[in-house]
């Protein structure tokens, strides 16, 4: 793959050309002016909310960060680390479980609907993919606990039974089948619709000219995908990736159904013992918290906000590392 | 999502908060007892194992008194004992009784400054355990097997402990999944208390909202929860209200040779056979509850209404006597059994409340 090619076609084809905007509003249209403080206001509100955010969750968690271990002992939870740090690994743990089987599963459906599949097929099962996204999490909560979790329990326990010596499957196979795996898998399915959506548009847009060079040099059409179309959109997965990833680490009210969470660290995936998420200890104890146990569920959730940042911080740091000679921008 | 809960919990103590405001301000205009005035709101908050007993009351109280306004939330008995301790709430649905250091006059903001609380026994449901086993119709289990079945110590079915005490049943060579509430509640507070005084050599720890981490096991949200993941999965046990327990078997618990079913009867009973904490007012019905006394079940949730002695507006008390005094009535017991499957109190105590909220000014 040669850099002068990648730089060549930018706009996509039948696109308009972008106009170019004026550097500042001319009085004589009065539809720049308002367009441009609309724009200008959104673009501060969702910093002003993201900061409200923050401040809400510093000002009513940090009664908690601050507060002696002994009082939180006697009238929390106990030292608030020590406290935090299984629902963390419960967190990131059961995200990265869903993103495993997620992602290979999305990118497939994607690649199927964008090159693969033919085109009066392609069409509708996009449109199923995006209505996946849409059912509530409480559906899929009540889907993965009644009927997801018994229907799997046979396979643990074959899974136990032969794949016993690799310890993600060792212990005692749980006897209702909600364990993080099954939270796992429910977290997947319902991540598979972002990235599958946003991988689709992803590889449409590669540059038709670069497929087509592929398979002038006698590429077959996977040699094709894994050469033009797969380096092109890489940064595109990514940014999916993580977007999906996002979803998964604060999704609540599905875990809170499902997952049966204790406060153990472990990778065992088959077991009754298992991490709880930070988002889903929240949904579960604040109904019956007061005073400091408040404050710590809100600085719990203080984490799982810094936590997501993070990840979207280092997505962000990807995309851009790539985007210099991936040409997707 | 992470937000919501947050936000309904704070739109529900502003309206504590403005209901408990709207009381103070309006009760000297309605003037004293009986009189037909405005509107008047009384304010409940706490015990989430009340809530539909609650419903019930409030419903049957506002129909017969449609002056009266009655907001009762559920936030949980520790939100309950805060909101009245802080005077936010006219009277407050505890799982528990204030214990001996929160007691004390002057220490309720909604009290009269010489009035101290008086927590009187409301509702009374018995825990029971229910299991799922394959092949397995009846189930009896001495308490220090229940504790040990709860406690991680004993995993298999057909454990020696178990086969003991049901020579009959053919007990699987499978392993125990037992489940927990993963919330905190009053029904946990209860059960690792009747663990703990039943067993104490196998359960180690006290009585707990939350059930103790060390112990394992399998952890479900709320009551539902508890016994979807009982009857869903294959080989398990758990606890819940007896009223939710549906068509699960329910362990008999042996106690001294005879082995006892969860019934309204055998709950109620253990009032009669525990003492009222000494060294407290007479009319304060705060029972330390003997869980190992002979022919009582002994895994049974009393709740409380906590009210103040004398009030500091008496108009509120005026409200809360005859609220609390239909909960506590004949009738409101009758309702409570059949709405929330609630043991009704007997009848004697059905009288010591009477005669508790008879002294509350």
């Amino acid at each position: 793959m040669s850099q002068k090619l990648t730089r060549e076609p930018e706009a996509a084809p039948g696109r308009p050309e972008p106009t170019p905007s004026p550097a500042r509003p001319d009085p004589k249209r009065p539809g720049e002016t308002v367009f441009r403080g609309f724009a200008l206001g959104a673009g501060i509100a969702i910093l002003a909310i993201l900061a409200a955010v923050a401040t809400f969750l510093l000002i009513q968690g940090s009664p908690a960060l601050l507060a002696d271990p002994a009082a939180l002992t006697a009238k929390g939870y106990g030292p608030f680390l020590e406290w935090v740090l299984p629902y963390v690994f419960g967190t990131v743990w059961a995200a990265v479980l869903a993103l495993a089987m997620a992602v290979p599963v999305a990118i497939g459906i994607a690649l199927f609907i964008s090159h693969y599949a033919p085109r009066r097929l392609a069409q509708p099962l996009g449109y199923v993919i995006d209505l996946l996204a849409a059912v509530p999490s409480v559906v899929f909560g009540l889907w993965g606990s009644l009927m997801l979790a018994p229907a799997v329990r046979p396979l643990f326990t074959w899974l136990n039974t032969n794949l016993g010596f690799i310890p993600l499957f060792s212990g005692q196979v749980s006897g209702t089948g909600r364990t993080i795996f099954t939270a796992a898998i429910v977290l997947a399915t319902m991540v598979l619709p972002i990235i599958t959506s946003l991988c689709r548009e992803v590889f449409l847009q590669t540059p038709k000219l670069h497929e087509e060079a592929a398979l002038a040099l006698g590429a077959t059409r996977w040699e094709m995908v894994k050469m033009s179309v797969f380096p092109f959109a890489r940064p595109g997965i990514i940014a999916a990736v993580m977007l999906g990833l996002g979803r998964a680490l604060g999704e609540t009210m599905a875990v809170t159904m499902v997952l049966s969470g204790g406060r153990n660290i472990t990778f065992q995936i088959l077991t009754s013992e298992n991490p709880n998420s930070i988002a889903a200890q929240i949904a579960q104890n604040f109904p019956e918290a007061f005073g400091l146990k408040t404050n710590q569920l809100i600085a719990a959730g203080l984490v799982l906000f810094l936590i997501t940042l993070v990840v979207n911080m280092i997505a962000r740091w990807i995309v851009a590392r790539r985007a210099a000679y991936s040409g997707a921008n | 999502m992470r937000i919501k809960p947050i936000a309904a919990a704070a739109l529900v103590t502003a309206t504590a908060l403005a209901f408990a405001g709207c009381a103070a301000n309006e009760a000297p205009a309605s003037g004293g007892s009986g009189s037909a005035g405005g509107a008047q709101t009384l304010t409940g908050v706490g015990s989430s194992a009340q809530k539909a007993a609650q419903e019930k009351w409030v419903a049957d109280f506002q129909t017969a008194n449609p002056n009266i306004t009655v907001n009762y939330s559920p936030d949980g008995s520790g939100a309950g004992r805060s909101a009245f301790i802080a005077g936010a709430a006219n009277f407050a649905g505890s799982d528990r009784a204030f214990k001996d250091d929160e007691m004390g006059a002057g220490k309720f903001a909604g009290c009269a400054a010489d009035s101290n609380a008086l927590n009187l026994p409301v509702y009374i449901s018995p825990i029971a355990v229910v299991f799922n086993i394959d092949g397995v119709k009846d189930l009896t289990l001495d308490p220090a097997t229940l504790a040990g079945i709860f406690a991680g110590k004993i995993t298999k079915w057909n454990d020696p402990a178990i086969a003991k005490t049901n020579p009959k049943a053919s007990l699987p060579n499978a392993a125990i999944t037992a489940v927990h509430r993963a919330d905190d509640s009053g029904t946990t507070n209860n059960f690792t208390d009747t663990l703990n005084k039943t067993a104490p050599q196998v359960w180690t720890a006290a009585a707990s909202d939350t059930f103790p981490a060390d112990f394992g096991g399998e952890a479900a949200t709320g009551t539902s929860g508890v016994i979807q993941a009982v009857s869903g999965g294959k080989n398990t046990i758990g606890y819940a209200d007896e009223s939710q327990a549906g068509d699960l078997g329910k362990a008999s618990i042996l106690v001294g040779g005879k082995a006892l079913q969860p019934t309204a009867e055998a709950a109620a009973a253990i009032l009669d056979h525990s003492q009222t904490v000494p060294g407290r007012d007479a009319n304060d019905l705060a029972y330390a509850l003997d869980r190992t006394s002979e022919g009582v079940y002994p895994a049974v949730l009393v709740s409380y209404a906590i009210v103040c002695q004398t009030y500091k507006d008496p108009a509120v008390g005026t409200l809360v006597k005859s609220y609390v005094g239909y909960m506590a009535s004949a009738e409101g017991q009758q309702a409570a059994a059949q709405a929330a499957g609630a043991a009704p109190l007997s009848s004697a105590l059905q009288a010591k409340v009477k005669t508790a909220l008879d002294s509350v000014k």
